[in-house]
């Protein structure tokens, strides 16, 4: 986040220059910092990919396959670098393609701006070809949206989108552009936005609610802090670690907390939700007092909320006023930026440990390993299992990747057992949950932080969701690591259908096609085990590949992810089996 | 002076919010959307200027409970061209609402039983036409519907009723309120100084 925007600078009168609408916003993104454009370009954003092309040296645009491919690129970068993600896309069609990776960055409040192209405004509204009330469609996705018909918006609407989008909790902005406006000459001139009068994107925590929270900690004999990933987005992992340290309260993690804190923290007891860690989701019901922190009690954290930490005084930490008190009743409620409130709570908290506490996590833990873990990593025999394929990539990375992954079994295990060391490397699709997520949101993961190995981790179902995306990866040499786990099923709603429905495997079971020569046939280097004898070996040859390459692991036909908070149930009643 | 019941949480009543915003094209959509996401029924909405220059008034009025209603405002805030948002019980605000009737002109003829009635229920004859007469009434819906079902008899040809227009028991001036959040930098302001 942003706060350098407050802070108002004197204007230095700028002198107009004669441009395009095309030209002015290209000049636009580039004063906002863009470097990276994922797109696809068609006949109403013509006059904007005409003026990109003498734009080739100032902004590096990459061709997608799918404007679905654009927009999670986007949301991949925006993810690993906390800056504003972009992606171009024509009207109609392309706009309306671009509306599952809007919804998802809206309920993982990724920041983006996304820019489309729009018929003539003569011609709205009259069902031209390919217009497509795009405002409309997107208008519930989007934390604000805008439809520029005069080329003197452009500059107003685009200064607003990047400050909307990146301050108080992030998220995507749509800006539809008509074609005359593209087309259109005028006075240049460009200004940030500094400030809109009806947004106020940097709520105060009153001093009497966080002394109020700090007598709670102090107090606390069982005290519990939740992080979400609100931790990642104000950039507060450090203040997380010295208030925890401070205080000696154990961390749990949500899926879209996760990498916010190293998995290695000794005050880090693991990770929440409906397939999270045993210990993490029963000990909500035990503690005193919860410490929620940039999080928004998403249903497969709580589970059943009227059996959901009764027994707790409830401090919310959180940045958007409207995700108090929604799913979970506060004791207090400091609606703050994370990184804000834990430097002011820092003080006021005293110094504590919680050993004892503490112990009940690990002695969990160890429930966990005989019951789950163990059985899950060191199989003796058959088939190979998802999370020895994660460990092993964990050893190997030493935890250091960006991990990005799809929706479903591979998705919980990965999360679960991939030991996250560094910060913004959980890339996931959490809110909505979207298959073929993975494989372009790991694109712009490696655009965004190309030193660092990014690893997409997709299922068979998923993979074949954006699987044109390959494309992209070859033409524009992303070398991104893509590892296939293949069960031949839409894994986990064939385990719904084992445990709920009776084992009544309805339109679950994939006859997939041959990966390997697929993605040889994009040019991309990809190999295949079946044998556990062969793994350690293929995994090292992936990961030492010097560019893009496929590892395809054929794993377990039908393994279930454990443990398990069934649908409805309380989290006390997680499922070890 | 009998204590006013207090009403629970869930309990299904009618809910007046006051919404200010900018005049811009597209917001009583964004508005909609939070209540169609959740499938909750608007009974009435009204949106005018409001007397600040580039800002509008929506009043709406829905049937929801209290937990709802909150969620709801708080949803509105959020909206990034919504200046304030403010929910009202049914005690915290005058509200009226205004309704035409069109009734044919020979229901006059016929003695004076209208024009009583007409004059009895708070009304007024707004146009004398040839074919029709329109009478006006404010009032809360029940008068108002009161004074459709008195007429209907007579032949009533139409009856249109606004939405309802409502003013808080608060003393704060619009013009004030937007001040106060141009000068400021936090989000408080919206949530508790109205």
């Amino acid at each position: 986040m942003n706060t350098s925007t407050l802070v108002s600078e004197k204007k230095i009168s700028k002198k107009a220059i004669r441009v395009n609408g095309s030209d002015a916003l290209l000049q636009c993104l580039i004063a906002e910092g863009v470097t990276t454009i994922f797109g696809y370009p068609g006949g109403a954003i013509m006059p904007i990919y005409d003026a990109l092309f003498s734009y080739k040296d100032k902004l590096n645009h990459i061709l997608t396959r799918h404007e679905q491919g654009a927009v999670h690129a986007a949301q991949g970068m925006a993810r690993v670098t906390g800056k504003v993600g972009v992606c171009f896309a024509t009207s109609g069609p392309g706009a309306t393609n671009l509306i599952t990776g809007i919804a998802d960055a809206q309920i993982d409040s990724t920041p983006l701006v996304c820019i489309t192209g729009q018929v003539p405004s003569h011609l709205l509204g009259t069902d031209a070809f390919q217009e497509t009330d795009v405002m409309g469609i997107s208008m519930p996705v989007t934390k604000w949206n805008y439809q520029v018909t005069r080329v003197e918006e452009i500059p107003y609407a685009i200064a607003r989108a990047f400050y909307i989008a990146n301050t108080g909790r992030p998220g995507p902005v749509l800006i539809d552009i008509t074609k005359d406006a593209q087309f259109a000459e005028f006075n240049f001139t460009y200004d940030k936005c500094e400030k809109i009068r009806s947004y106020h994107p940097y709520p105060e925590a009153s001093l009497s609610d966080l002394k109020a929270a700090a007598n709670l900690i102090n107090e606390a004999k069982k005290p519990y802090i939740l992080v979400g990933q609100g931790v990642q987005l104000s950039g507060a992992e450090n203040e997380l670690i010295r208030f925890a340290e401070k205080t000696g309260i154990p961390m749990a993690a949500t899926l879209m907390g996760l990498s916010g804190i190293s998995t290695s923290h000794p005050l880090y007891v693991g990770y929440l939700g409906m397939h999270g860690n045993y210990g993490p989701n029963i000990k909500t019901n035990e503690c005193d007092v919860l410490i929620a922190i940039g999080m928004r009690f998403d249903d497969r954290v709580t589970g059943d909320l009227d059996r959901y930490a009764k027994q707790a005084k409830v401090i919310h930490i959180e940045i958007d006023p409207a995700e108090i008190d929604k799913n979970v009743k506060t004791t207090v409620a400091i609606n703050s930026d994370a990184k804000q409130a834990l430097l002011e709570l820092l003080p006021l908290v005293n110094v504590s440990t919680h050993k004892g506490w503490i112990n009940e996590f690990y002695k969990c833990h160890e429930i966990e390993f005989k019951k789950v873990i163990d059985a899950d990593l060191h199989p003796d025999s058959g088939e190979i299992k998802m999370a020895e394929v994660i460990n092993r990539i964990s050893e190997e990375t030493d935890g250091e990747a960006i991990v990005v992954t799809d929706v479903g079994q591979h998705q919980m295990v990965a999360n679960r057992y991939y030991k996250f060391r560094k910060t913004l490397s959980c890339i996931t699709s959490g809110g909505l949950g979207t298959m073929g997520f993975a494989l372009p949101a790991a694109m712009g993961a490696k655009v965004g932080q190309p030193n660092r190995m990014v690893i997409a981790i997709i299922g068979d179902g998923g993979f074949q969701m954006t699987i044109q995306e390959l494309g992209t990866i070859k033409q524009s040499d992303l070398a991104v690591k893509i590892l296939i786990l293949n069960n031949n099923f839409l894994g986990m709603v064939r385990q719904w259908q084992q445990l709920f429905f009776e084992k009544r495997y309805s339109f679950t079971e994939l006859d997939n096609p041959d990966f390997q020569m697929i993605t040889r046939g994009y040019g991309i280097k990809a190999q295949k085990v079946e044998k556990r004898e062969y793994l350690d070996q293929a995994i090292r040859d992936w990961l030492n590949y010097d560019g893009p390459a496929l590892l395809e692991v054929v794993v377990e036909k039908e393994e279930n992810v454990f443990p398990m908070v069934p649908s409805g149930a309380s989290v006390s009643d997680i499922r070890l089996d | 002076m009998s204590l006013k019941p207090i009403q629970s949480t869930s309990t299904l009543r009618d809910f007046t919010l006051s919404v200010l915003t900018e005049d811009k094209a597209g917001l009583i959509n964004q508005l909609t959307i939070i209540f169609t996401k959740r499938k909750i029924n608007i009974s009435s909405l009204n949106v005018s200027n409001s007397e600040v220059a580039g800002v509008s008034r929506f009043t709406i009025v829905t049937r929801t409970n209290r937990n709802m209603i909150d969620k709801i405002v708080k949803q509105i805030r959020k909206l990034i061209d919504v200046l304030g948002a403010f929910v009202y019980e049914e005690d915290q605000i005058f509200y009226q609402e205004i309704a035409l009737y069109k009734v044919p002109t020979k229901a006059f003829i016929n003695g004076n039983s209208v024009e009583d009635l007409v004059r009895n229920s708070g009304a007024r004859i707004l146009v004398v036409e040839e074919e029709c007469i329109i009478i006006e009434k404010t009032g809360h819906s029940k008068e108002t519907h009161d004074l459709y079902q008195k007429l209907e008899p007579f032949g009533l040809l139409e009856f249109i009723r606004s939405g309802r227009v409502a003013v808080s028991k608060s003393t704060r001036k619009t013009e004030a309120y937007i001040k106060g959040l141009e000068a400021s930098n936090s989000n408080k302001l919206s949530i508790k100084d109205f």
